[in-house]
């Protein structure tokens, strides 16, 4: 498979030397379809959506629901109006958290959430469900947790920083034979696995277009038809309106009533190309093969050491170099052209749970080739060698 | 084998001079980089307007400590008057001003071609500025 091809942004030297991009976990990479399908949107359609007559706002409209629909089976939702746009994951989280209603006051998170999944929770009393040495959740801790207090379960569907994949179908019925609802945070999720909501059973879920191989500033709010009606609006203007007087207003239904103002419709049009990018490649075989790659690779460097190793995984490599600060180690690999996050990965509590206020990762995507891994590999050495 | 990690900075990040508590410190300041969790504390022996002594402690990036040990062995002796030119000094120099009688601190000078290093290099000469006005407290690169 060599999918590097459909990608420009990679085909370029940084420092003098071939850019090895392994920070796709924080944002993927796009393909040439997808700038395309963007740049075609404002070269020939673009138009304000829901509310022209003429011939380019009914295309721009056809597309955003296009888009809409592409989204739905995508995620084999029941019906598109259970998809509402919004900019990312983390709006998506505080659209939850200030409209869906309950008189209960807790909120059940797992220890491996990104901040975006933590935070806008905290308004709320968080309880926590921790994770074992090796980075998996700690299930019997999440149900006991789960009680008549219980507002919310919200969890990762995988994490940012382990790469654990949480047993999400487990975490639903555990929450559901409580009557408790649960939003999962699938930001790392869709780009590796297919994601199936009615299997799932989740009654929200969320995840953003940019990590996915699509445009920044567009995600998806997924949530059950009952729920999203039954919720209050959340942003108010224009759009999300049906009969407007000086004093008041009505609301249209969901999706609408969440999405005030104009969307971004050319990033739903590049959101949908990259699920169309996407779809029929099996990368979930591929990506696995590189991460026993890295894992390997990281296991010969003297002072390297893993953080983690969850039983089930995507391409999320976390690591410290010993007697090396991770910002030193991420300057010395950017140097070698090699692109890895370094630092805390949003995810703070998580990482003093294993000790650590900094960390370096190198994550992986489609596009990703053996020879990264084996650039990272000589590029430790270096670090090694810069500090030796 | 980089600008940035010269043999001087490796070096005193690997050694720092001056590390530990200071016996009859009566300033200080802690410095902390939240986005990467940086911390270091800063202790002085200020007598009438001399630096007598100078010490720090904690963990940081090989930025970070080194620009550290670099002050602490630089401001000994200084008056508060001195140790404020210096700081501009180093302020200027992290930006891509000359490092020019600065000694081994001109050694951080390839901080400038990495914008979002330049708060490691300046951190401890932050709280050394925290110290000397009184303000023992904490000062963040964030503020």
């Amino acid at each position: 498979m060599n999918l590097w091809r459909d990608f420009p942004a990679l085909d370029q030297a940084v420092h003098g030397k071939p850019l090895v991009y392994l920070d796709s976990a924080a944002t993927s990479q796009k393909p040439r379809a997808v700038i395309d399908a963007i740049s075609r949107f404002y070269e020939q359609d673009n138009a304000n959506v829901h509310r022209g007559v003429h011939a380019l706002a009914e295309r721009a409209t056809a597309q955003l629901e296009d888009a809409r629909e592409r989204v739905r089976r995508f995620i084999n939702a029941a019906r598109a109006d259970e998809i509402v746009f919004v900019r990312g994951v983390t709006e998506a989280v505080n659209l939850v958290a200030d409209s869906f209603e309950s008189d209960r006051d807790e909120i059940v998170v797992t220890a491996l959430e990104h901040h975006s999944n933590l935070v806008p929770w905290q308004r709320f009393k968080v309880r926590v469900a921790g994770v074992d040495d090796r980075g998996d959740l700690r299930l019997d801790e999440l149900e006991k947790l789960i009680g008549p207090r219980t507002r919310l379960v919200a969890a990762a569907h995988v994490s940012n920083a382990l790469g654990t994949i949480n047993p999400v179908e487990k975490i639903v019925k555990l929450a559901h034979d409580k009557g408790v609802a649960v939003l999962l945070d699938g930001a790392q999720a869709a780009p590796h696995l297919k994601v199936d909501v009615q299997r799932i059973g989740c009654d929200f879920y969320a995840f953003s277009a940019h990590k996915m191989y699509g445009p920044m500033g567009i995600g998806v709010l997924y949530g059950k038809a009952a729920l999203l009606d039954a919720m209050r609006p959340w942003q108010r203007g224009g759009e999300m309106v049906q009969k407007v007087s000086w004093e008041s207003a009505t609301y249209q239904k969901a999706p609408y009533r969440f999405e005030a103002g104009t969307p971004d419709v050319a990033a739903a049009v590049g959101l949908r190309a990259a699920i169309e990018w996407l779809s029929g490649k099996d990368l979930l075989e591929h990506e696995q093969g590189l991460l026993r790659r890295g894992i390997d690779v990281l296991q010969t460097i003297p002072g390297v050491r893993l953080l983690g190793a969850p039983r089930e995984r995507i391409g999320i490599l976390t690591f410290t170099v010993e007697g090396v600060h991770p910002h030193d180690v991420g300057t010395v690999l950017d140097q070698e052209g090699i692109a890895v996050r370094t630092g805390h990965l949003c995810a703070q509590p998580l990482l003093e749970r294993f000790g650590q206020t900094a960390v370096v990762r190198a994550s992986l995507a489609a596009y990703s080739r053996p020879e990264d891994l084996d650039a990272l590999g000589a590029g430790l050495h270096k670090v090694r060698e810069t500090f030796g | 084998m980089t600008d940035l990690y010269q043999q001087t900075i490796v070096e005193h990040a690997k050694r720092p001079r001056n590390f530990g508590p200071l016996p009859g410190a009566n300033r200080g300041a802690q410095g902390v980089n939240p986005l990467c969790g940086d911390e270091i504390e800063l202790h002085l022996r200020v007598e009438g307007d001399r630096v007598e002594a100078a010490t720090f402690e904690g963990a940081g990036c090989a930025v970070c400590v080194a620009s550290a040990s670099m002050m602490t062995l630089a401001v000994k002796g200084s008056s508060a008057a001195d140790a404020a030119r210096l700081m501009q000094r180093v302020r200027d120099l992290v930006a891509g001003g000359d490092g020019k009688n600065l000694g081994e601190i001109e050694s951080l000078k390839g901080v400038a071609r990495y914008p979002a290093r330049r708060k490691c290099a300046l951190l401890a000469w932050r709280a050394l500025e925290a110290a000397l006005a009184g303000e023992a407290t904490q000062v963040s690169t964030e503020l």
